[in-house]
């Protein structure tokens, strides 16, 4: 039961940390530096979400199946495959190479 | 939701398109979130309550990971508050994009998360900008929970869902997130900065944490390089230039 109450307060921080986004003020909407900042840290987070979703487990790093998922979504995008289609070509090939044993 | 365009002109919107696969691809691996959520210990409520409340992947996968790995329920939410962090910026983006009004507002800030934001930031005309946006973000909001009930309620069923490659279908998505904003050397040694970091951070804090101590770096490489930026590094407002349109189509 205890479980529940965190559950429902990261929901409710969950939404006020995205809404708080909607109230700052105007001014600094239109700061070319905050926006420039903005959109470096939307790129150094999304890579960081690649990598940890590639390599982290806990606090741990390891090599699995999911650099082989992270090497097949780089070739299907080089091939400039659509999002979809890299998406199934990460899933396969973490699939195939532990159908073989490996991760 | 769209600006009251027809259904017509909705299919030729590229950032439609877009959309609707990101939706789908998104929407799709709700089935790992829901299946690794019952497979943690969380009961079938417990896990449509985060995805229909917190919506945000990240945070939901922190969230459940941490308890799944014996973190408490205090550690857990703290991981997905901290991992949630981002989506402020990305309501600022979007603010700053769409300037929603009214009742808008609190709506749009439930489902600004990484898929709809990047639908957004990637077009340059407002009109795309808010069909992308609106598009990737109700219709993820709609099939993440769908997706998320199937996988709860299949879990058992399907056994291990990384024997389906869900785990690589999520990073596969991230990357495919990232890769249309790595135009140009900046983008390049900033993402690899921050992978870095990353990298170097997890064995030495806590689930979660990486990911913002990697938010600090681009934010510190983004402050002070910002007097010598070269173009095209604002994929926030300066948008996906032409050939990205012509070269290469959904889901970019």
């Amino acid at each position: 039961m205890n479980l529940w109450l965190w559950i429902l307060i990261a929901c409710a921080l969950a939404y006020l940390t995205k809404l708080v986004g909607y109230f700052v003020p105007a001014r600094l909407l239109d700061n070319p530096r905050i926006m420039h900042v903005a959109g470096t840290m939307t790129i150094g987070l999304l890579a960081s979400l690649t990598v940890v979703n590639a390599v982290a487990s806990g606090q741990g790093l390891v090599l699995d199946a999911r650099v082989g998922a992270l090497v097949a979504a780089a070739v299907a995008l080089l091939l400039r495959a659509p999002f979809l289609v890299v998406v199934i070509s990460g899933a396969a090939a973490a699939a195939l190479l532990r159908l073989l044993g490996w991760g | 939701m769209s600006g009251g365009s027809t259904p017509m002109k909705l299919r030729e919107s590229p950032a439609f398109k877009i959309a609707l696969s990101l939706s789908i691809a998104t929407g799709l691996y709700g089935v790992s979130f829901g299946a690794l959520s019952v497979a943690s210990g969380f009961d079938f409520w417990q896990t449509m309550v985060l995805s229909l409340l917190l919506f945000s992947g990240g945070s939901q996968f922190a969230f459940i990971g941490v308890v799944a790995g014996g973190g408490s329920g205090v550690a857990a939410m703290t991981a997905s508050a901290l991992l949630g962090l981002r989506n402020g910026i990305y309501g600022m983006q979007i603010n700053a994009m769409l300037r929603p009004g009214g009742w808008k507002r609190y709506v749009s800030a439930h489902v600004t998360i990484d898929e709809s934001t990047a639908t957004a930031s990637g077009q340059s005309d407002p009109g795309e900008q808010t069909r992308g946006f609106w598009t990737a973000g109700i219709g993820i909001f709609i099939l993440w929970n769908i997706f998320t009930a199937v996988g709860a309620l299949a879990g058992d069923a399907m056994g291990d869902p990384k024997q389906w490659g869900l785990d690589g279908a999520a990073v596969a998505a991230f990357l495919a997130l990232l890769w249309p904003r790595l135009k140009g050397r900046q983008p390049w040694a900033i993402a690899a900065a921050c992978a870095l970091a990353t990298v170097l951070a997890v064995p030495f804090v806590p689930s979660g944490v990486p990911i913002l101590v990697a938010a600090v770096v681009a934010g510190v490489i983004g402050w002070f390089s910002h007097s010598r930026m070269d173009e095209g590094l604002e994929p926030d407002l300066d948008p996906y230039a032409e050939k990205r349109r012509h070269g290469s189509g959904g889901g970019k």
